[in-house]
């Protein structure tokens, strides 16, 4: 399975990447010599094997419903690129 | 008089406490040192004012006879992936540049309550992509070390953490912290003559760690010997509740617990791990530690990892996939970059501000992430890999029933020439044959110098433990630094 520059610039898309033409092309053969090397792992049988969900054993634990923090407006805003009246701020979504 | 900055954390903290030098007079020399090494390009940020900060403290805790933390008048150097309250932390990205944390990660917090000093923050690879410290947005960090032929080429320090491993050896600091995710500590260790331990998934938070691939991401210690190793994981180590994946475990004393009697331990020795072709330097590094191992008692004996040779696709599946997730926080809303084009929308924003700010190697291992987990492929891709993780972590299971420890080479080369690797994502990627796969069964696994290669370059030998024992895979560090005597030092040039 080999991926063409149209998967690339979808795959870009998805991720949020925006690339130039030139740069979809550059990534065609990247991109295909990683996932064909990676397609090795299909020879591997794993008949009966349950994906691995947790490399320690560990269990989940539960904690007291109770607000722990908060109050932090400023903190949480303090790196933000644009905020205006305690809000992140964004280009206009709906017009 | 001794150069303070010769001293390893162990003496430093003996010599304070005895009152052979203040803890200022440490900090001033290790201040001075990063200072005159702008060559090396170790840091991103240098806080020689955090460092005397905590040294005055230290001093005056002592001089008042308060009890003292158990860093009192040690400086270490911080990772750029820790956030640091007040002190910019950026990944080694640009869109990352000028974030300034408003909170403290729990490891590094850790560390200045034991009254540790910050030098500054290490270089690495961006996001911690990448196995030479080429990937970093604010330059290369160059290896101490040169090759014994007279030429003077700019040598990779290993990576992710290639600005601790090259701070260490050039004695900037004593000891740093650093991160593993496929080899991120080990690895760099290895290049630069240095010890550096990955423990047990789950001993350290990773809480205010700017994530990578979070099944595997664990911090760790780097510093010159196996007791220093011992001493800062100590205080790295423990439960956070803020860390989901923390586990609930008292710290064992590792530091009082060390032995390098290993009499009654047997040392398996991995067949996989000597494929046709290795590195014959590196093989008989290896031959040389398991003669060491006898010598300190252990038994030897062969083991079987018979699914070693997919551990390396299966990392560069699951690595990305998880590193696709976490950088989605990357939107130029919140914290970071922003590129915003004129008339962009809320999407166009997003895309334009990632394609700013994130560097070849990251928006690589994003876009296969994103590949490997969309819809039509993630039972292929995802799927599979975690099914053959799960293999590779019983293939560990069923070997440590014949053997406590285990022996292997740490990288399968001594360090190569920056720019060597760079044009061959794949070929960079096979440097981490020998520590992904302990990586991805969430063992502990470290790095210790065995001696130098014929181009005068350090190669390591890496020991890997059962889950939750980092004292035997300490001991068996230690039994291997006791005989292998390395001493070997990078010539000053920079």
């Amino acid at each position: 399975m080999s991926i063409d520059l149209q998967t690339v610039k979808k795959i870009a898309s998805l991720s949020r990447i925006s690339v130039t033409d030139a740069e979809a092309e550059a990534m065609v053969p990247e991109l295909n010599n990683i996932l064909g090397w990676v397609e090795q792992l299909g020879e591997v049988d794993v008949t009966g094997v349950q994906p691995m969900t947790a490399v320690i054993p560990n269990h989940q634990r539960l904690r007291d419903d109770v607000v722990t923090d908060g109050d932090v407006r400023d903190k949480v805003l303090a790196n933000a690129p644009q905020a205006e009246h305690g809000f992140f701020a964004v280009p206009k979504v709906i017009e | 008089m001794t150069d303070l900055t010769d001293l390893t954390v162990a003496e430093i903290r003996d010599g304070f406490r005895a009152g052979d030098f203040s803890a200022r007079e440490v900090a001033e020399g290790f201040n001075a040192n990063v200072a005159a090494a702008k060559a090396l390009n170790a840091f991103i940020v240098e806080t020689p004012e955090k460092a005397l900060e905590a040294a005055d403290a230290a001093d005056k805790a002592k001089a008042s006879g308060e009890t003292l933390g158990q860093l009192a008048g040690v400086p270490i150097g911080m990772k750029d992936l820790f956030c640091t309250q007040g002190v910019q932390t950026t990944a080694a990205s640009h869109m990352l540049e000028g974030f300034v944390p408003t909170y403290e990660s729990t490891v590094s917090g850790k560390l200045w309550a034991a009254g540790a000093g910050m030098l500054g923050k290490l270089n690495l690879d961006q996001f911690a992509m990448g196995s030479s410290n080429e990937t970093s947005y604010f330059g290369d960090v160059i290896s101490p070390w040169r090759r014994n032929d007279g030429g003077n080429a700019s040598l990779a320090p290993g990576g992710s953490s290639g600005g601790s491993s090259s701070a260490i050896s050039a004695r900037l600091c004593p000891a740093a912290t650093g991160t593993d995710t496929g080899g991120s500590i080990r690895q760099p260790a290895a290049f630069t003559g240095i010890s550096g331990i990955k423990p047990t998934y789950g001993r350290c938070s990773r809480w205010g760690v700017v994530a990578f691939a979070s099944s595997l991401d664990q911090a760790g210690p780097m510093a010159r010997t196996v007791r220093d190793n011992a001493i800062l994981l100590e205080v790295m180590s423990g439960f956070d509740p803020k860390d989901s994946t923390s586990l609930d475990l008292a710290v064992p004393q590792w530091e009082a617990n060390l032995s390098s009697d290993l009499k009654g331990k047997k040392v398996g020795i991995p067949k996989e791990y000597r494929p046709d072709g290795l590195n014959a330097e590196i093989s008989a590094m290896w031959d040389r530690g398991i003669e060491w191992l006898k010598d300190a008692g252990a038994e030897v004996v062969e083991v079987s990892l018979p699914h070693t040779k997919y551990a390396l696709p299966t990392y560069y599946i699951i690595a990305p996939a998880e590193a696709s997730s976490n950088l989605a926080r990357y939107d130029g809303v919140r914290y970071g970059q922003r590129d915003l084009p004129d008339g962009a929308g809320l999407q166009d924003m997003y895309a334009a501000t990632r394609a700013l700010g994130f560097g070849p190697e990251v928006k690589r291992r994003i876009m296969v992430g994103t590949y490997v987990l969309s819809a039509g492929f993630y039972d292929a891709y995802y799927t599979q890999a975690q099914k053959v993780r799960a293999l590779i972590a019983r293939d560990f299971e069923q070997a440590f029933e014949k053997c406590d420890l285990m022996l292997t080479p740490t990288a399968p080369s001594a360090s190569f020439a920056l720019g060597e690797k760079q044009a061959d994502p794949l070929a960079m990627y096979l440097n981490d044959v020998f520590t992904v796969p302990a990586s991805l069964a969430g063992l502990p696994a470290m790095a210790v110098p065995g001696g130098l290669d014929s181009a005068g370059l350090p190669i390591g030998l890496q020991i890997i433990g059962k889950a939750l024992d980092e004292q035997t895979v300490l001991n068996a560090a230690l039994a291997i630094e006791e005989r292998a005597g390395f001493s070997a030092r990078p010539d000053k040039w920079w």
